[in-house]
């Protein structure tokens, strides 16, 4: 199955440079390679049809007609062996509490900006920054109650933070259909290789979000707020509520009485105590955010000011993934925590800052240029590939709007074998582990591995042809303990 | 629960019935004029004013015969009452109420909706061959639908929304049927007693999956037991009363379960509608007209449907009360 296969001058997830597997993936390769010839082809497609059957799908913007796409899925798992998990674990977990001491000090004193550790005029100007939740006090501390990390590895083996999603991150769904097809069509292999489950999330969400109702509230009300069927993600907000077996309501559901928020039932009027909200700040209440909002709820931002009802995502956490913002994580885990960032993030400029913009500028070919407030690959500029157009475009925004825009170096993000027509051809991917914060922080053991599914490129997003990978974090670290990927992952402490 | 998602499930349901008995019209039409013995009797117009469409398919088609009837009824995506509409319609309900129907349901559903849309090749509306098979897997779908909606989804109030929906959508399928079967069948027959085996017939009661069991309960074919037997027979389930008496059943189950109302409009018109239907005297209907008594039967089945959006559905008017459960409050009454 996987002769031929060349991992080329890319790291590859599951080959060293010459070609073996590596030590974590050795049983996967050759269990796959046992397998008749077909089979895995077989298996594939059966795989694709449960798709579209299970109608796990997305809506892609702008596209009228047949709105409804399958997120593509292929069948070769990302491993993530035992050690190179822990890192990962134990960095995102110092992340998130750092970003969450952030929000609550953003919110509240600002010594962070009183101590110069991050210009004042970033993040009054910042898009995402919420005047309006000056003051607010979270139940429990807590603002960020659901994080997806954006994880890729560079050419040097190195993990690192590409973003911060900290306001509505989708596709966690997928990692728990995945893992179920997964399961489905490998039953054997899974079972061999000894892989943690994913499947207590939906569990441990409903009691991250149980764990915010007000006081002495003991059986809260939990519902999942989405934007209605249109939404892309709307799959995930359906499966989740789903799963967690509580009501998938849209805005028009809701009504704010006296302070409180209500559903209209069948019958009639019954109290919300936690809402995990799938809207924007911007939409989620017309009279505190956009005034034209058809989603939100009119009222719902002073009933969670009068602690009668709870937000996960806490309003305004949309501060901590401006992409600017971004770029100071690790002096904010410096100053908060008082330790070294164990996750680097990627060599960012700021072209708010005049020598970085200087760089940037002379550099265009050779960067990847962002938009410090968009998401979905959108607003984005990969020099190497832009035409001279497109660069000198970018350049006119970045002058015209420096406090808009970041750029980094273009990353050769890790690869993994994907299925290409009769054979294996290695495809960039990333990673995104979510993480939950209520009574502890917690880590999924692994996340969604987003694969670039057209040749050569780095754009994983689902709405610009990526798809997706099952990730597989092993139980048990092998025998060897000091193999050569232990190593690897621990190479720079 | 929820309104809109009580009414997703509802009108989901009754999509999926819409759906399956388009289906049974068609196909038990096309098995009845293979028949030798309707040559030159091909009737398919009748069809298409079960619907009480038979003004948009005029616009639509110059031509009233098999092939433009059958693509208006089951293939016209632009014709909102065709069953492909229908299945469309009950998967963009099933779509925003996914969360709380079991997996296993909208799979089916799933399936179903594209089993049709992305029907093989050979199924068209002139293809013989390939709608009698297809006909019979439309039906088969829905039974599966509704097999597993019983058996997985718990019988709470989410699933009396969908049993009331589907049962009062039969019931309103069953007077179409009867109504238009009547109007081209009655010129021909003179004694509603004189037992008669008359092809028509016999279709009808298969358009229902009825053929074997009125056999059972009354051999001999007469108009009147026939008449009898769709309309009120309290044991078949698809004869108007027993459809009825389900609805009943789950609006009862729902009005109990729920917060004490004075009164409930719907269940008041329900109820009444189906002592009216017990209490008929089948062969005065037949005599005064039963296109009369279908046409007021059917507004009366209308103004249960009205009251049941009122009751339950109706978020505008739940805001302009001030229901917040304590008991004694008044919802659905005038």
């Amino acid at each position: 199955m996987f002769s031929g296969y060349c991992p080329e001058s890319f790291f590859d997830e599951m080959f060293q440079a010459d070609g073996t597997p590596r030590r974590s993936c050795r049983s996967v390769v050759e269990a796959i390679s046992q397998l008749p010839p077909g089979e895995f082809q077989r298996r594939q497609k059966a795989l694709d049809r449960a798709l579209l059957k299970l109608g796990i799908t997305f809506t892609v913007y702008g596209d009228a007609g047949g709105t409804e796409k399958i997120f593509p899925f292929d069948c070769i798992p990302r491993i993530v062996d035992t050690f190179e998990w822990n890192h990962i674990e134990a960095g995102l977990i110092q992340r998130i509490t750092a970003l969450n001491m952030f929000i609550s000090d953003i919110y509240g004193p600002q010594e962070i900006l009183k101590d110069g550790i991050i210009p004042r005029e970033l993040i009054e100007q910042a898009k995402s920054y919420r005047e309006v939740c000056r003051g607010l006090k979270p139940p429990r501390g807590i603002w960020c109650h659901i994080t997806g990390t954006d994880l890729i590895r560079h050419s040097d083996g190195g993990i690192y933070v590409l973003e911060d999603n900290l306001r509505c991150p989708s596709g966690v769904s997928y990692v728990l259909q995945n893992r179920y097809l997964m399961q489905r069509t490998f039953p054997r292999i899974i079972a061999q290789t000894g892989v943690r489950p994913v499947d207590d999330y939906p569990l441990r969400l409903y009691s991250t979000l149980k764990h915010l109702a007000p006081e002495g509230v003991g059986e809260p009300v939990i519902v999942v707020l989405t934007p209605g069927i249109y939404n892309s993600a709307y799959y995930e907000h359906s499966f989740l509520a789903q799963q967690m077996g509580v009501e998938l309501v849209e805005g028009r559901d809701l009504t704010v009485r006296d302070g409180h928020v209500y559903m209209r039932t069948t019958n009639g009027f019954e109290p919300v105590h936690v809402i995990y909200r799938r809207i924007d700040d911007d939409f989620l209440d017309p009279k505190a955010f956009r005034a034209d909002s058809m989603l939100g709820v009119p009222g719902l931002m002073n009933a969670y000011r009068l602690g009668n009802v709870a937000l996960a995502n806490a309003p305004g956490t949309g501060i901590a993934d401006d992409k600017v913002i971004y770029a100071f994580v690790p002096e904010m885990i410096r100053y908060y925590l008082g330790s070294e960032p164990i996750l680097p993030n990627v060599q960012t400029y700021v072209c708010a800052i005049e020598e970085h913009r200087k760089y940037v500028l002379d550099h265009l070919d050779e960067l990847v240029v962002k938009a410090a407030n968009e998401a979905g690959g959108y607003g984005m500029m990969i020099g190497p590939h832009a035409s001279v157009d497109e660069r000198q475009e970018f350049a006119e925004r970045i002058k015209a709007d420096p406090r808009n825009y970041i750029a980094q170096p273009t990353l050769s993000l890790s690869r993994v074998p994907t299925l290409v027509g009769e054979g294996f051809e290695g495809r960039h991917v990333d990673l995104r582990p979510y993480i939950l914060y209520g009574q502890q922080l917690w880590v999924m053991p692994g996340g969604l591995t987003r694969v670039a599914l057209r040749k050569g490129s780095l754009v994983v997003n689902s709405s610009q042809g990526g798809g997706s990978k099952d990730t597989w974090v092993l139980a048990r670290p092998f025998e060897d303990a000091t193999s050569e990927q232990s190593r690897e992952a621990f190479g720079t402490q | 629960m929820l309104s809109r998602v009580a009414e997703s499930i509802y009108w989901m349901a009754r999509y999926i019935e819409r759906a399956e008995n388009i289906a049974r019209f068609v196909d038990v039409n096309i098995r009845f004029n293979l028949d030798e013995t309707q040559r030159g009797r091909d009737q398919w117009l009748p069809l298409v004013q079960i619907t009480g469409d038979d003004e948009l398919f005029a616009e639509r088609h110059d031509r009233q015969e098999r092939e433009q009837v059958i693509e208006f009824l089951a293939f016209d995506t632009e014709y909102p009452n065709s069953m492909i509409s229908a299945l469309r319609m009950a998967r963009e309900n099933a779509r925003t109420v996914r969360e709380t129907i079991p997996s296993e349901v909208w799979e089916q559903l799933n399936e179903f909706y594209h089993f049709v849309r992305d029907r093989d090749s050979n199924i068209t509306s002139e293809s013989l061959e390939g709608l009698a098979g297809f006909f019979q897997q439309i039906k088969q779908h829905s039974h599966l639908y509704n097999g597993i909606l019983d058996a997985t989804m718990s019988h709470g109030e989410g699933w009396q929304f969908a049993n009331l929906g589907r049962m009062l959508e039969r019931a309103d399928k069953t007077s179409r049927l009867i109504d238009v079967k009547y109007f081209t069948l009655m010129p021909w027959v003179t004694d509603i007693n004189t037992t008669m085996d008359d092809l028509h017939w016999s279709a009808l009661l298969r358009s229902v999956s009825g053929f074997e069991m009125y056999r059972k309960r009354h051999h001999a074919i007469t108009v009147r037991r026939v008449a009898e037997f769709l309309i009120k027979d309290p044991d078949f389930p698809r004869s108007i009363l027993f459809c009825l008496n389900q609805a009943r059943y789950s609006l009862d189950a729902i009005n109990q379960a729920g917060r004490p109302r004075v009164t409930n409009l719907a269940l008041d018109r329900l109820t009444s509608l189906n002592q009216g239907l017990q209490d008929l005297n089948v062969p005065l209907a037949i005599d005064t007209g039963m296109h009369e008594f279908i046409d007021q039967f059917q507004h009366r089945l209308n103004d249960v449907g009205a009251a049941i959006f009122e009751t339950y559905f109706d978020r505008a008017r739940l805001d302009s009360s001030d229901f917040f459960g304590t008991a004694g409050l008044v919802m659905g009454s005038q």
